[in-house]
């Protein structure tokens, strides 16, 4: 191949590229466009959250427009040379984060943080992040996978410290920084272990050599064996934390406290969002390729996953009784949450095991592991809509009663009486009742999880826990709601006058997640796109 | 029909919604505006009985050819989830008492003066829940209205309730939810098993074709025996039955008067009517195993809670726990059953009968007592039965009415409480002497703990305890619901087959189906045993 012929296929490649590239590119443009209104002065004629909210709507149009030709984008793609892959899973989460990013931007003008003097700061830092995510949920080479990870927590340190001169907020994004950076070392050890035994970090390809090592001569006691699931256990350390799994959990309350409530729901949902699509992936490449060959390592990562995602769920539901902040509560409640999508992930590495062992058939194993991931992906819708409502709550409480403390919110209900409905449907969702979504969240995962118990007792024993723990949960969250509705307001407290418009914004979550829960179509047809979307990801 | 159904179910959470509209100080235009609601709610469930064909044992409105039907709409197909109501013998006795409970419910609850409008949402939002749990025929939808009616009742207790209203709540709220946590798993298990014995092999929820899968002889003996297990907790919960009781004096003691008669009167029926409507039919083989321990536990439920009534202090406490000791009699009756015995399974099914009976019968008696508590609480507000006394003197009507219904509640001849009662312990003496022997025990208990309570509230020579001034006569209202409650005491006690024609033809078919089934899973786990035999001996 002459150098010419070698240029013009980069040109190609990379012109082809682009066009699937497009929200990345609009928010990247927009992040140029707000450092620009800094240099030249031009934040004080437009507010920046006016340009963020268009640069964000424009990226999640062009993603819904993706979207709506879901079915066109038929076979995965590969961008850059193989660094990123466009399929349905990319643009599903491509439209999840930018969906999201546009309510946390609705939230963030509405409750008034930042003001208009840090307003292009904290935009470049949200979309930034946000830019991350995208890269992170369609990553297919480990470049591209430390990249993304790092890409969307740097600016979730600075995110976390944003309150300036607040004594607390420095001292969680320090937390932050130092378990993130020792979390990201570690990642990025097991990475270049991977790629440096492998001899390349292309994830397909990776796959496809790991497959030749084990099937071929060496056997699972070979030593590079073995330093390659060790490897994949670094890697899975770095998930881990941005997906706060015990025991990589410690920064989450602190940076939860610390931060202002909307930058706590974003973290809360955006990056697990994307942990989670990543994490999907990894499993899938590295664990699909030969169940047969792999059926001792996928059983036994199976069964740990399905421990860590227990004791997850367990730790968080028990920490959050102990505390009084409503912040570090939805915190622990994060994390237990992180705990359940996790068990997920484990039903389904066990189910394709039970696969290769002929407990289900190839079909049925399929479709099962299909259906796992599937309510994994409506877990987190039904999640955005939850949980971001229960932060922006907190936010426009803050905004009035100064205070995050549960203990303050007694009485609430006499001032606010629609917010506190919201924050009861939302804290309901939490807890899983029906008819909220939460309820068909946890249903799908619980479903999986019973599947995946005839191929190995070990995930009845999960379902069990997850069980208890709902009942758990219950307590900590009714506390919250005990507050709200049962106590009286004490004399003299400060008045919570929610104006209509940030009533509204509750109201519109809220809304979403019972109907998340009971409207018979939206359901069935959520539940449906997310399996299809899981779906793509399981063709061998 | 379809529409009278949901009209059934809606017509409150309707009502809810129109009440949201008025303004935050009308509040005796929204009470009234709730009563028309809970009237036309009771109306409408009495339409029930007009296509209603005793004759018929089936689901009701029944398809073409008279095949078990219901109504049913797709919810979320992917899943085999259907919104599919119906009803029968079983049920309809049930739903009638629903919405009857609930209209004397809300008459009662004129008392309730504080936050009026979010009381009244709420208690038009747990009818919904109630009814929903009655009529509906998809088991994903039948633990979606069994969770939607906890939320409100929560809330009942916990903001209306009295001084430990918020403990009580809580704990109401987490037994209950435990219970539902094994439901749900039994739930699963039963969708995923049910995919082998369909036809095209979709897993389904129609609680109808689980029943009728189980009846051939589906579902593997252990696998029904678990699932068994884990339902009957759940819905011994709920009935509630020794040892998952402990729930039911804190939440009945706190809870304001009305809703405390819903307790009693309905939700108390969810758990003998899931038994009866899931538990034993979805696993024969499973709950034939386990029969004797049902039993036994209904009869010491019986003789527990009747003990623990007499220990009580609070007037309120001991209505409580005469519902332990009156809901042991339904799951007694519900599970004598006894294969091979004389005459096939005619004592079973009278035993079944009278537990139902019972359930109606409870639920009118009991919802009476509570509220004619709740009556002498309003005036003198304390319920310490040794500070009464002579109330008979200062208010005769109150205390004709009251002496009345807690007859009922003992059992005495003529009124409601007797005939189930009876009925039970008559198959159950066919089922087990023994049993029946102590379950008739508890008979001369409850005589005693409730006469004595006559004796030391409604009469001596005076009354001597706070606020005796308090203590006029009733009110029109309160006599309005006190006597309906006493006139169906009496009707259903010299007239026992209104309800028992209701009932008879379902019962029977339940009985012979859970007969078959029983015998169909036996005959496979021989099957099994001979095979597996045949190749240890090879």
């Amino acid at each position: 191949m002459s150098f010419s012929e070698l240029i013009q296929s980069l040109l190609d490649d990379t012109t082809r590229s682009l066009a699937h590239f497009g929200p990345e590119l609009w928010l990247c443009g927009t992040i140029l466009a707000l450092l620009l209104m800094r240099l030249f002065g031009w934040d004080r004629l437009v507010p920046p959250y006016i340009v963020a909210t268009a640069g964000t709507l424009v990226g999640f149009g062009i993603t819904y427009f993706d979207f709506l030709n879901l079915e066109a984008a038929g076979e995965a793609e590969h961008l850059f040379t193989g660094l990123l892959v466009y399929d349905r899973f990319t643009i599903f989460f491509r439209l999840f984060l930018t969906l999201f990013l546009v309510f946390v931007i609705a939230l963030t003008v509405l409750t008034g943080i930042p003001d208009r003097e840090d307003g292009p700061d904290f935009y470049t830092l949200l979309l930034g992040s946000v830019v991350g995510m995208m890269l992170m949920v369609s990553a297919n080479h480990l470049l591209i996978l430390f990249l993304g990870v790092e890409m969307a927590s740097v600016p979730s340190y600075a995110m976390v410290g944003f309150l300036k001169g607040r004594r607390l907020s420095s001292e969680a994004a320090l937390k932050f920084v130092v378990y993130g950076a020792g979390a990201a070392g570690v990642m990025l050890y097991g990475v270049s272990l991977l790629s440096g035994l492998l001899g390349t970090a292309n994830l397909p390809e990776m796959a496809a050599r790991l497959n030749l090592v084990v099937t071929g001569e060496a056997g699972m006691a070979d030593a590079t064996v073995r330093t390659i699931v060790l490897s994949l256990m670094l890697v899975f350390v770095g998930l881990a934390f941005k997906l706060s799994l015990v025991p990589f959990h410690f920064w989450c309350p602190d940076a939860f406290h610390g931060a202002s409530a909307e930058v706590a729901g974003f973290l809360s949902v955006a990056s697990k969002a994307a942990a989670f699509a990543l994490l999907v992936r990894l499993a899938i490449a590295f664990l699909g390729q030969d169940p047969v060959a792999w059926a001792g390592v996928n059983l036994s990562l199976g069964i740990a996953v399905g421990v860590v995602a227990a004791v997850t769920a367990t730790f968080g539901n028990l920490a959050a009784y102990a505390q009084s902040n409503m912040k570090r509560l939805l915190a622990y409640s994060t994390i237990a949450h992180a705990g359940y999508m996790l068990m997920a992930v484990a039903a389904m590495m066990i189910i394709r095991h039970g696969g290769a062992m002929a407990v289900f058939s190839e079909a049925e194993a399929r479709s099962e592991a299909q259906r796992a991931i599937g309510g994994l992906l409506f877990y987190l819708w039904v999640y955005l809509f939850m949980n971001l409502g229960a932060f922006a709550i907190v936010a426009m409480i803050r905004n009035r009663i100064f205070s995050e403390e549960i203990d303050d919110y007694a009485g609430l209900v006499n001032q606010c009486p629609w917010l506190c409905v919201c924050m009861l449907l939302c804290l309901f969702s939490l807890v899983g009742m029906p008819p909220l979504g939460g309820f068909f969240g946890k249903w799908y995962i619980f479903a999986s999880l019973f599947q995946a118990g005839k191929v190995h007792w070990s995930m009845w024993a999960v379902l069990g826990i997850a069980g208890l723990n709902t009942v758990f949960s219950l307590f900590y969250y009714v506390r919250v709601l005990k507050a709200m509705f049962i106590a009286p307001r004490p004399e003299g407290a400060r008045r919570a006058d929610i104006p209509w418009i940030e009533g509204a914004y509750a109201g519109i979550l809220s809304l979403s997640v019972l109907a998340l829960g009971c409207a018979p179509l939206l359901v069935n047809s959520v539940s449906r796109k997310a399996r299809e979307v899981a779906g793509v990801l399981l063709i061998p | 029909m379809a529409l009278l159904l949901s009209a059934i179910i809606f017509a409150p959470t309707i009502g809810a919604i129109l009440l949201l509209f008025f303004d935050r100080k009308a509040i005796e235009p929204m009470r009234y505006t709730a009563l028309a609601v809970t009237v036309v709610t009771f109306l409408l469930s009495l339409g029930l009985l007009v296509p209603f064909d005793t004759a018929m044992p089936d689901i009701q409105p029944n398809g073409e050819g008279g095949i078990q039907a219901g109504i049913v709409v797709e919810w979320i197909p992917d899943w085999e989830i259907f919104y599919r109501l119906g009803y029968d013998g079983i049920s309809l006795p049930l739903i009638l008492l629903t919405s009857f409970i609930s209209l004397l419910a809300m008459l009662a609850s004129w008392n309730i003066t504080k936050q009026v409008r979010g009381y009244l949402i709420l208690f038009l939002l747990l009818e919904t829940g109630m009814l929903g749990v009655f009529l509906a025929l998809d088991f994903f939808l039948f633990y979606v209205f069994w969770e939607v009616m906890l939320l409100p009742m929560y809330f009942l207790i916990g903001i209306w309730g009295g001084p430990r209203k918020e403990y009580a709540a809580i704990k109401f709220f987490l037994y209950t939810l435990a219970g539902s946590i094994l439901m749900l798993i039994a739930m699963l298990m039963f969708y995923f098993g049910s995919a082998s014995y369909t036809p095209g092999g979709h897993p389904t929820f129609n609680l109808l074709q689980l029943g009728e899968i189980a009846r051939e002889g589906g579902f593997d003996p252990g696998m029904q025996l678990a699932a068994f297990i884990l339902l009957f907790i759940g819905f011994a919960i709920k009935i509630p039955t020794f040892p998952f009781h402990t729930w039911l004096p804190d939440a009945h003691v706190e809870a304001p008067t009305p809703i405390s008669m819903i307790l009693a009167g309905v939700l108390l029926k969810m758990g003998g009517y899931g038994i009866i409507r899931i538990a034993f039919p979805l696993c024969p083989h499973g709950a034939y195993v386990a029969a004797w321990a049902l039993v036994a536990i209904g009869a010491f439920s019986i003789i527990y809670g009747a003990f623990a009534a007499m220990a009580q202090t609070d007037f309120k406490r001991l209505v409580a726990y005469s519902s332990v000791s009156h809901m042991g009699y339904v799951l007694v009756g519900i599970a004598v059953w006894q294969i091979h015995e004389l005459g096939g399974t005619d004592y079973w099914q009278m035993g079944m009968m009278g537990a139902m009976f019972q359930m109606i019968a409870h639920g009118i008696s009991s919802a009476g007592m509570f509220f004619m508590v709740g009556v002498v609480y309003d005036r003198v507000h304390h319920r310490d039965l040794n500070r009464f006394g002579g109330l008979a003197g200062l208010m005769p009507l109150y205390s004709g009415l009251a002496a009345g219904i807690f007859f009922a509640g003992l059992g005495l001849p003529g009124l409601c409480g007797f005939i189930g009662e009876v009925f039970v312990v008559l198959s159950a003496w066919n089922y087990s002497p023994a049993l029946a022997i102590v379950a008739a025990g508890g008979v001369i208990l409850t005589a005693g703990y409730i006469l004595w309570t006559l004796q030391r509230v409604y009469l001596g020579a005076e009354y001597k305890g706070p606020h005796p001034e308090a203590l006029t006569p009733m009110v029109g209202r309160e006599i309005f619901v006190a006597g309906v409650l006493l006139v169906f005491a009496i009707v259903l006690g010299v007239f026992p087959f209104l309800m028992f024609d209701l009932m008879d033809a379902s019962t029977a078919q339940l009985v012979q189906s859970l007969e078959q089934g029983y015998q169909a899973a036996e005959a496979k786990a021989a099957d099994v045993a001979a095979v597996l035999k045949e190749r240890l001996l090879r």
